[in-house]
């Protein structure tokens, strides 16, 4: 376990690196997520502003 | 040939209902060949001969430098599709994938500068295959930044795909960089006509999360196309039925 995660001496490139990927590809499914759920309500707002109007 | 299921994916009710069955058939099998890579790369795959472990940076790498390019052909290709046909969901296409490129190019940019420190000591270098590459993170921004710039959607997807379509020269000019120009980068070793210069054990976990990557892509793509097909639509009926629920 102790040589895995030394990366025969290159850790401090190789774990960044694969950090830096994770945190993209989360952040996309996040981002994607929270996108169509605020299209979502403002579709709503628009639906309901537009029954109760004039 | 019929054309029915072309204009079946130009209509935003039917494309909006699509999209969100269609999603765990991409997000799934993604998840499943990412983790299958993960293993296959960090594990079982032997260490390089030059570089030991530190060519493990490669399994993250390529594939963040695959979808940086992928998704601009993407894009620009529906923006294409958008403007010569004027549908409204191929603009939201190329509106989706965008910010998924752009940080696809900076994962791409920062795994290469990562690798570039310990095998030619430098994480930055003004070198063709680098300097194009920080080209396309610009031309992702500038596409975000013009969108945003325009309040009228009609008038910001036709401007914006233009600016999409004239990128796109940018392709082939990375992809081609290390072959044209002297470049500090290496030569395709995967993407290129003849067979492939790694041997099947550090192959195949490659290949895994290329395909991985791609999956994720589309099932990334159909949650945000969901959202600009329904931020499209002013009035329309179904709306009210997807958005009751």
């Amino acid at each position: 376990m102790r040589a895995f995660l030394d990366m025969g001496g290159y850790a401090a490139f190789v774990w960044p690196a694969y950090a830096v990927t994770f945190a993209v590809v989360v952040l996309n499914v996040v981002w994607a997520r929270r996108a169509l759920a605020r299209a979502r309500a403002s579709a709503r707002r628009r639906l309901s502003a537009r029954s109760e109007g004039p | 040939m019929s054309w029915t299921w072309f204009h079946r994916l130009a209509s935003p009710p039917y494309v909006y209902a699509f999209a969100a069955r269609l999603t765990p058939w991409f997000a799934w099998p993604a998840a499943l060949c990412i983790l299958g890579g993960l293993w296959g790369g960090l594990v079982l795959a032997p260490p390089d001969y030059q570089q030991g472990d530190g060519f493990r940076i490669l399994y993250v790498h390529a594939p963040s430098a695959w979808m940086s390019l992928m998704v601009y052909t993407t894009m620009a290709i529906a923006a294409a599709v958008g403007l010569i046909w004027r549908i409204k969901v191929a603009h939201a296409v190329a509106a989706s994938c965008a910010p998924i490129g752009a940080s696809f190019t900076f994962a791409a940019l920062v795994t290469g500068a990562l690798w570039g420190e310990p095998m030619w000591g430098t994480y930055w270098e003004w070198d063709p295959r680098l300097t194009s590459e920080l080209v396309l993170l610009f031309l992702y921004l500038g596409y975000m930044g013009l969108r945003a710039g325009i309040e009228d959607t009609q008038r910001a997807d036709r401007a914006s795909a233009v600016l999409a379509v004239v990128g796109v020269v940018n392709v082939p000019i990375i992809h081609y960089s290390v072959v044209w120009w002297n470049s500090l980068h290496q030569a395709p070793s995967v993407m290129r006509l003849a067979k492939p210069t790694m041997p099947p054990s550090m192959l195949v976990p490659l290949l895994l999360m290329l395909l991985g990557f791609t999956l994720y892509f589309v099932a990334v793509l159909l949650v945000r196309l969901r959202g600009e097909v329904l931020g499209r639509e002013r009035t329309a009926s179904w709306i009210r039925e997807v958005v009751s629920a």
